[in-house]
């Protein structure tokens, strides 16, 4: 029931006292942000200078879910960003929303996606589309890092091909009997519900699409075995298996057959904070690299000191602030209720072909250092890859921000 | 690392202040001040250097961040808040008009309202824990404050002074280092970390206490705090407002960086660790 799942918020985090911390330099775009956005930015990087960073390495390597670090966030509201208060939320803009997760990326990119998954893919569609009941059910317990929730479109059968899902959801009475299996399904091993994406009419083909809201565990619905992943092993992967698994008529998303177009419009919103990740590891990665060619001596200087090597970094620096304006502009136009659709694909695409391409230069700078596991930049570089396929592959953003560039010069 | 001799002293001090009422409804308000210092945050991975005119250190252009030891006083300031034994807590800052986003950050961890004492220019160069002291004393006067709050020291200049100095001219007892405090009625059981080991003290309000490092942990500012302290009005007033001339009585002769570290010489026998220890005149 509803109010045994609220549970009063947990006492918010502390943080260790270092006085002399190296901490990293200051971002010069602090100066052009609000105030509030500031001040937000500069709680989440100490968060994750302090509380995720020490610990990404070995979350890493035991595939570790952060819960007491996801329960902090929830403390702190990042869980719920966007989520007006009246609900439990923050109560904040989606652009703030985009300077958390990068920060908290920078720290722990596994930590950046179990925040984004929550926020945008769970959080979003039952915000946007959600009935006032169901949004108290399914909003307010996932707020205070407790419980997280998981988004669940893709299949065996079709990841960019959305429209051809093949779960199947058929009405028995007054009760929803969804079958079928879901792949790559980020954070289902540690969520406590899920968006699922059915069929309820096939002859519609993609009109044929509804939203489904299940809680997890229960009955009919089962986990496939944890992905052993290239990147972000704290964060939890696997199918989700549906067999005759029945849930109550009330627990279906919006209307009947606009499932396709929830996750559409899900999805435009979710690559901000994908972009918004792969910002946080691209700079993790640029902070390692540029801190390496101070200290690295080669041929009587710092390596910092050699063209080959200023020209490297400058081109990382600007692969990541050409990104990271891209999204900071992207979530402005969503803010402003503008449509966005073209920039956040944009955005996207940018964000995460500049994490590929900044953490392999990183490890190039740090030359035999990058390839072992003592330095964070292995990690930055096995964490960034997947930022250009999940949430739309680098290829159907180049699709979407194209059939965008046709319509605006259609004749 | 720290080098107190060179670092310009920033001094700006957040306060914030605690009333008796301990748990009882009061009618006037009775806020606490804590107190805080802001300072050059040292970077190590920023070089200080030395003013070409060797008056202090270059501060244009390095980020300013709350002291730590202020932090830790404006958490216990908050605690003391969320056990309802303080009615209000009033955070303070001294210099130019960037310690607003300090003080701001105080209201986000929890604080009520704000006091900018403004301070600029040739004044704030030279604001040190005298003038700041009679700053605060001044307002602990017309804000009526039961409890003064303040970080130990400041990092950048480590002088360890303006607690002390606000108890001796308001003549409120003090408990300095303190790494407990608790209290009870209308006295304050202080835990003081000393050279010896733990003091022990109990002092009566009004009274002035400097934090620690072992006084607590400070949280994090959550984002619904954040967007509160927005609302929170941050008061502005001047040092002549409260009768307080900002004029320093001390003059900087020269700052310097520290020598540059010799290498050592080394010996093969202790006869001639002794020997060369006697020839620099350290034996």
């Amino acid at each position: 029931t509803p109010s045994s799942c609220l549970r009063p918020p947990s006492p918010p985090p502390t943080r260790a006292l270092t006085p002399r911390t190296r901490e990293l330099p200051p971002l010069p775009q602090l100066a052009e942000l609000p105030e509030l956005h500031q001040m937000m930015r500069q709680t989440c990087r100490d968060y994750a200078q302090k509380e995720l960073a020490p610990i990404a390495a070995q979350l890493d390597k035991d595939h570790k879910f952060p819960a007491k670090q996801v329960k902090e966030l929830g403390a702190m509201g990042v869980m719920a960003v966007e989520v007006p208060e009246s609900l439990g939320g923050a109560g904040m803009d989606y652009l703030a929303y985009c300077l958390a997760v990068e920060e908290l990326s920078r720290g722990c990119a596994s930590t950046g996606v179990i925040v984004s998954v929550n926020n945008s893919l769970y959080l979003g569609p039952i915000l946007k589309f959600g009935t006032e009941e169901q949004k108290k059910q399914w909003i307010t317990p996932f707020t205070t890092g407790e419980r997280v929730g998981c988004f669940a479109l893709s299949e065996p059968g079709n990841g960019s091909d959305a429209g051809a899902a093949s779960t199947l959801a058929q009405q028995e009475g007054d009760e929803w009997v969804l079958s079928g299996t879901k792949a790559w399904i980020t954070n289902c091993w540690d969520a406590s519900a899920t968006v699922v994406f059915a069929t309820t009419d096939k002859s519609l083909k993609h009109k044929g699409i509804s939203a489904f809201l299940v809680p997890m565990p229960h009955p009919g619905l089962s986990l496939g075995k944890k992905e052993d992943k290239l990147g972000i092993r704290a964060s939890s992967t696997a199918n989700i298996i549906l067999e005759d698994c029945h849930i109550p008529l009330g627990n279906m998303l919006g209307e009947r057959g606009m499932g396709f177009k929830i996750a559409m419009q899900t999805l435009d919103s979710g690559r901000l904070g994908i972009a918004a990740q792969a910002l946080g590891i691209a700079q993790a990665a640029l902070d390692c690299a540029a801190d390496y060619a101070h200290k690295r001596t080669a041929f009587g200087a710092p390596i910092g000191k050699l063209q080959a090597i200023q020209f490297k970094l400058a081109d990382m620096a600007l692969a990541i602030e050409s990104a990271r304006l891209l999204t900071w502009r992207a979530a402005m136009l969503r803010d402003a209720k503008k449509p966005f659709t073209k920039e956040a694909a944009m955005a996207k695409l940018a964000a995460s072909e500049a994490a590929t391409f900044v953490s392999h230069q990183a490890i190039q700078v740090l030359g035999g250092m990058g390839y072992v596991t003592d330095m964070p930049a292995e990690r930055h570089y096995r964490d960034a890859r997947i930022t250009e396929i999940y949430e739309g592959t680098s290829e159907i953003q180049r699709l979407v921000i194209a059939n965008n560039i046709l319509k605006e010069y259609q004749q | 690392m720290h080098r107190s001799s060179e670092v310009k002293h920033v001094a700006s001090y957040l306060n914030t202040r605690g009333c008796e009422c301990f748990g009882q409804p009061c009618e006037s308000h009775c806020p606490v001040l804590t107190d805080r210092t802001i300072h050059v945050q040292l970077k190590t991975f920023i070089k200080i250097r030395v003013k070409p005119d060797r008056t202090g250190v270059v501060t244009d252009g390095v980020k300013h961040s709350m002291n730590p030891f202020c932090e830790i006083a404006v958490e216990e300031a908050i605690k003391l808040k969320e056990k309802k034994l303080v009615k209000e807590v009033v955070a303070v800052s001294c210099g130019p008009q960037q310690v607003q986003e300090t003080i701001r950050t105080a209201l986000a961890m929890g604080a009520d309202r704000g006091i900018h004492v403004e301070v600029s220019g040739k004044d704030y160069e030279t604001l040190g824990p005298l003038q700041v002291s009679k700053i605060f004393a001044a307002l602990a006067k017309k804000e009526q404050a039961d409890l003064i709050i303040l970080g130990k020291q400041a990092i950048d200049d480590d002088c360890n002074q303006t607690g002390q100095m606000t108890a001796a001219l308001l003549d409120w007892p003090q408990g300095t280092f303190a790494s407990e405090m608790t209290l009870e009625a209308d006295k304050l059981k202080v835990v003081r970390e000393v050279d010896g080991g733990l003091e022990t003290i109990k002092i009566k309000l009004p009274a002035v206490v400097t934090a620690d490092l072992r006084l607590n942990t400070p949280r994090y500012a959550t984002l619904p705090n954040i967007m509160k302290a927005k609302k929170k009005k941050i008061a502005n007033v001047k040092p002549a407002d409260l009768g307080v001339d900002v004029c320093s009585r001390l003059e900087v002769l020269k700052v310097d960086e520290p020598p540059q570290r010799q290498a050592g010489v080394k010996v093969e026998t202790v006869d001639d660790l002794v020997g060369k220890l006697k020839e620099a005149g350290r034996v």
